[in-house]
């Protein structure tokens, strides 16, 4: 413990100067506390919680920790890069253990004084926040961490996910990234946050990067997007993931029990991204949007159910 | 005596259950340990954001050892017997006592129940109540199947006397008892041990912990007050919002910072809504000006540079929050200054209830209804269409989205940027009023019109789907809506007959039926103002009950005139009429409604009330006719001294079949004049 925040400290003598430098001061941070360092899933996806190394990780017996950037798509929340914080393309740090670790708050405050949050000037605090997604029929109990006023992080013990009961229980940080890391580096518009160290060679700020895409995702999120191919794609994702799903469980090529949870899950992202896309394109009315969620909702369960049938769900044959 | 403390040590509990947990900590341990025999003196909870604690003190040392008395076999008994009772008892034969019983001798057994030491009992109680725990909402974590609010990481159980404290020996799933805690999260975050309450308490103060939450209330409170005194501003008062403040601090630090001017131009109850919601600030407002200034916010901390950094972040959340809701504000604005409609027509896409159509159709149906209640409530009917046209605009707009609790009233500060007139305005707002039972009704037409119009469509429209409240389930508050038109009616003293409202509203709902749950909320809404239920009933059962004003008149002036000494007597006298009446009816098979006729009277008796309801019944129909059932029931009284005189001398059941018909006649007449004020078989007495 003693050594752990000698160590802290003396990473945060220095402030982070980009915003690339407190991601990085993260994966170090969790790294360095034995989270397997993941890469972002390779799909669209609304939050961090989406990526298989939680849903799908927090389900089962089996221990597991995993940490791990992930770009999330918002298209309700495009603003063209005019709003100073909301963004329909932005970074989440995602956190998970399983079983929480009983001194997970300790740890999650250790990671905050690693990234340049000086504990001894700011006023952290837990504020109750349940959580819950319809959409994966999951939900859990916890709080936002706000320091000085601005919520920083949420912090949930899952409870159940799928329909499935979490046991043990799986601990889940989420960082909003641009929010926090707009905080540390004192930047009143995302665009304007250093994205790498501003004495680089080639400084790049935020809106260098990702002005212009916000610009046009915008635009094709609001006005362009094919609503017919779209709700096409909803239709065929989620076909395709009960097909997957109805497979026998053993492999009549090569014999194996191969339950395909991974690939069936993978359709219900696609569905659940492209639920959003038309919700954002605004052709759901009120009524057929909990409609929308509750079939996305059926086939995250499926899934669920799967994973619990395989080996990493804890399933022993 | 020794002195108990319980200390339950966990990650944050969420404010708004503290208090009841605190209390639930007390009851549970207190109950269980009364009723294991341990009494005590006092008793006191107490809650921070992160422990339940609990101090007893002058708790019994032992419970008192206690004999149990048990009736045994007769002696002489089989041996059978006596033996599976001494089994039962766990005695031996030469400890039972012979008695001598009206039933002969018989065995008795005393047992006796040795007291048990008090950490025994109390480590039982302790560790029943931590596992069935009340929250209302608990969870598990990590590998463990324990359930608490969030996890709990220590407890702190310690009896102590004028020997010394010790540890109560306990273990819930693997966290076991000490007596040790910790001060503050970061500004005492070491191991404190301690040995009694009163150590306890002082130790986590220079911990930087208030353990009790009266005491974070109120310094909060007074220093929020002073500070805001001294800079010539007062904070605006808002118990709940105080309360759940100091259930998010151990250690408050009260802050004020100041309001960019950027914003002073917003609506003070958007800045109030928009600070409250989100950063959980008070207000502060300029009494001279009104305006809201600046904010104080609650920190859980003392810092180097006295909260300066903290304050600083919190002003600059304020400033991005305040930012978006003046965005909301300018573009309403615009909105509404260039034409309203728009957000009307967006209603459109928005379902109201999914077998009741978009709130756009349900706007046409207000709007219609609106228009026809106008008269009745002295509005002009396209003013009062107009208004329900526009009074749910504002849920479309920007601000009401971010806030839906300021609904109503951005309708109002819209309207008037749009240049309706000032009932429309205010209709926008108050439309939805009342609430509650307490909550001020409406009285300009305007809006009196269009809250009736928009309760009575939901009304009509769940009725119409057969949605109507069972038991305690009332999802779509229907009770709160026909209260609400209920007390529309009545203080604003409306002429209304509701039966053609409501079947005109929605030709689907059964008219009757609705009507009969607007009477029995009627019912509950005149008890509580201590009308007897039987004398709504009686009012309930008459022609015209549909006019919830007239009803409630002829109910008070039934209560009024049923506390009188006329008013009980004229009630025998009736019953009196009705039962022999009744009864003789039922057993000739006929309806005595012919008309009694004097000429076939053979006594004065008879001839006396023969004239007093030829003279009394007109004046009851006149009053009647003009509403005043005051009147109408003290004229009535002028019949109980005829009516009493007649029981005394006359015998109804006359051997001449001429006469007897005849009385039975005019006990009908009675009967009629009487039911014509109000229903008095309903009438209990």
């Amino acid at each position: 413990m003693r050594v752990r925040q000698l160590a802290a400290s003396a990473m945060s003598l220095e402030k982070p100067k980009s915003f690339q430098e407190i991601i990085l001061r993260l994966q170090a941070y969790w790294a360095k506390h034995g989270c397997a360092i993941m890469q972002p899933y390779d799909m669209e996806v609304g939050a961090g919680t989406f990526h298989p190394a939680t849903t799908l990780r927090s389900l089962g017996s089996k221990p597991w920790a995993a940490a791990y950037v992930q770009p999330s798509r918002r298209p309700t929340d495009g603003r063209y890069g005019e709003n100073p914080n909301r963004l329909q393309h932005y970074y989440q740090y995602q956190v998970v253990i399983k079983p929480s670790p009983p001194d997970l708050q300790a740890l999650y405050l250790g990671s905050l004084e690693a990234i340049g949050v000086d504990m001894g000037m700011h006023d952290i605090r837990f504020v109750e926040d349940d959580w819950e997604s319809p959409t994966l029929g999951a939900w859990g109990l916890g709080w936002e961490v706000w320091c000085d006023g601005m919520e920083v992080s949420q912090f949930t013990y899952f409870q159940q996910v799928g329909g499935h009961d979490c046991a043990p229980v799986a601990g889940e940080l989420t960082y909003g990234l641009e929010r926090l890391a707009m905080y540390i580096l004192n930047s009143d518009h995302v665009m304007d946050m250093p994205y790498n160290d501003p004495q680089s060679p080639i400084a790049l700020s935020y809106g260098d990067v990702f002005k212009q895409t916000e610009e046009e995702y915008a635009r094709w999120n609001f006005d362009v997007a094919n609503t017919d191919v779209l709700l096409r794609h909803f239709e065929e994702a989620e076909a395709e993931c009960a097909s997957i799903l109805s497979q026998e469980h053993d492999d009549p090529k090569i014999g194996k029990r191969i339950i395909m949870a991974h690939p069936a899950y993978d359709q219900c992202i696609k569905a659940s991204h492209i639920f959003n896309l038309l919700d954002a394109r605004g052709v759901i009315s009120v009524t057929e949007r909990q409609a929308y969620i509750g079939r996305v909702r059926t086939l995250a369960k499926a899934c669920a159910d799967a994973f619990v049938q395989t080996d990493a769900g804890g399933f022993v044959q | 005596m020794p002195d108990l403390l319980i200390e339950l040590f966990s990650e944050e509990i969420p404010a708004r259950m503290q208090g009841k947990a605190a209390d639930d900590l007390k009851k549970m341990m207190t109950d269980g340990m009364v009723e294991a025999g341990l009494t005590y003196a006092s008793a006191a909870a107490f809650s921070t954001p992160r422990r339940l604690c609990l101090t007893v003190e002058g708790l019994l040392a032992d419970s008192p050892t206690v004999f149990e008395e048990r009736k045994g076999p007769k002696v002489g008994a089989p041996d059978k017997a006596i033996e599976g009772f001494l089994r039962g008892a766990g005695l031996t034969r030469d400890q039972l006592e012979e008695r001598d019983t009206p039933k002969g001798a018989i065995y008795f057994a005393s047992i006796e129940k040795p007291g048990r030491p008090a950490a025994a009992i109390i480590a039982d109680v302790l560790e029943k109540t931590i596992r069935t725990f009340p929250w209302p909402k608990s969870m598990r974590w990590g590998a463990g199947s324990l359930r608490w609010v969030r996890p709990l990481h220590s407890i702190l159980c310690v009896l102590n006397d004028e020997a010394g404290s010790e540890v109560v020996p306990l273990d819930v799933d693997g966290i076991t008892s000490g007596k040790t805690t910790h001060g503050h999260r970061f500004m005492a975050p070491k191991q404190i041990t301690v040995n009694s309450f009163e150590d306890y308490e002082a130790q986590l103060k220079r911990a930087f912990v208030v353990l009790s939450a009266g005491e974070r209330v109120d310094a909060i409170w007074e220093d929020a007050k002073n500070q805001a005194f001294a800079n010539g501003l007062e904070v605006v008062e808002d118990a709940g919002l105080l309360r759940e403040v100091a259930g998010l601090v151990e250690w408050p630090v009260v802050l004020m910072g100041e309001i960019a001017p950027d914003f002073l131009g917003l609506p003070p109850e958007v800045l109030q809504t928009s600070m409250k919601e989100h950063q959980k600030f008070f207000s502060v407002k300029n009494p001279k000006s009104g305006l809201i200034e600046r904010f104080i916010t609650v920190a859980n901390r003392e810092t180097a540079d006295n909260g300066a950094t903290i304050l600083a972040g919190n002003q600059k959340v304020l400033f991005a929050r305040l930012s978006d809701a003046k965005f909301f504000w300018e573009n309403d604005l615009r909105t509404a200054k260039s034409d309203m409609t728009a957000w009307t027509s967006a209603l459109s896409n928005v379902t109201f209830h999914n077998k009741l159509g978009t709130q756009a159709e349900r706007i046409d149906r207000i709007a219609a209804l609106a228009r026809e209640l106008a008269p009745v409530v002295g509005a002009e009917p396209d003013e009062a269409e107009r208004a329900a046209r526009l009074a749910k605009a504002d849920l479309s707009s920007e601000m009401v989205y971010e806030f839906p609790e300021l609904q109503g009233l951005m309708g109002r500060y819209y309207a008037e940027t749009a240049g309706e007139t000032v009932a429309v305005a205010a209709a926008a707002e108050e439309h939805y009023a009342p609430l509650g039972p307490s909550d001020a009704v409406p009285t300009a037409p305007v809006s009196v019109a269009v809250s009736l119009a928009d309760k009575i469509d939901t009304l009509t429209g769940f009725w119409a789907i057969d949605e109507k409240p069972t038991g305690s389930k009332d999802p779509f508050a229907l009770r709160r809506a026909a209260l609400g038109v209920i007390r529309l009616v009545l203080e604003n003293d409306l002429n209304l007959r509701l039966s053609s409202v409501l079947s005109r509203a929605d030709e689907r709902a059964n008219a009757v039926d609705l009507l009969s749950f607007f009477h029995d909320r009627l019912k509950v809404y005149l008890r509580d103002q201590g009308v007897r239920h039987d004398v709504i009933d009686a009012c309930i059962a008459m022609d015209g009950n549909d006019d919830l004003a007239m009803l409630v008149k002829r109910a008070i002036a039934l209560e009024a005139f049923m506390k009188t000494e006329d008013g009980t007597n004229l009630l025998q006298g009736f019953k009196r009429a009705n039962n022999i009446l009744s009864k003789e009816e039922e057993k000739d098979g006929v309806e005595y409604s012919y008309g009694a006729d004097v000429k076939f009277a053979e006594t004065d008796e008879e001839r006396a009330l023969f004239a007093s309801l030829a003279s009394e019944g007109p004046s009851i129909e006149a009053a009647l006719e003009s509403e005043d059932f005051a009147a109408a029931m003290t004229v009535m009284a002028a019949l109980r001294a005829p009516i009493d005189a007649f029981f005394d001398a006359v015998q109804v059941n006359s051997d001449n079949t001429t006469v007897r018909r005849n009385r039975l006649n005019l006990l009908s007449d009675i009967r009629k004049l009487v039911r014509s004020v109000a229903d008095l078989t309903r009438v209990e007495g």
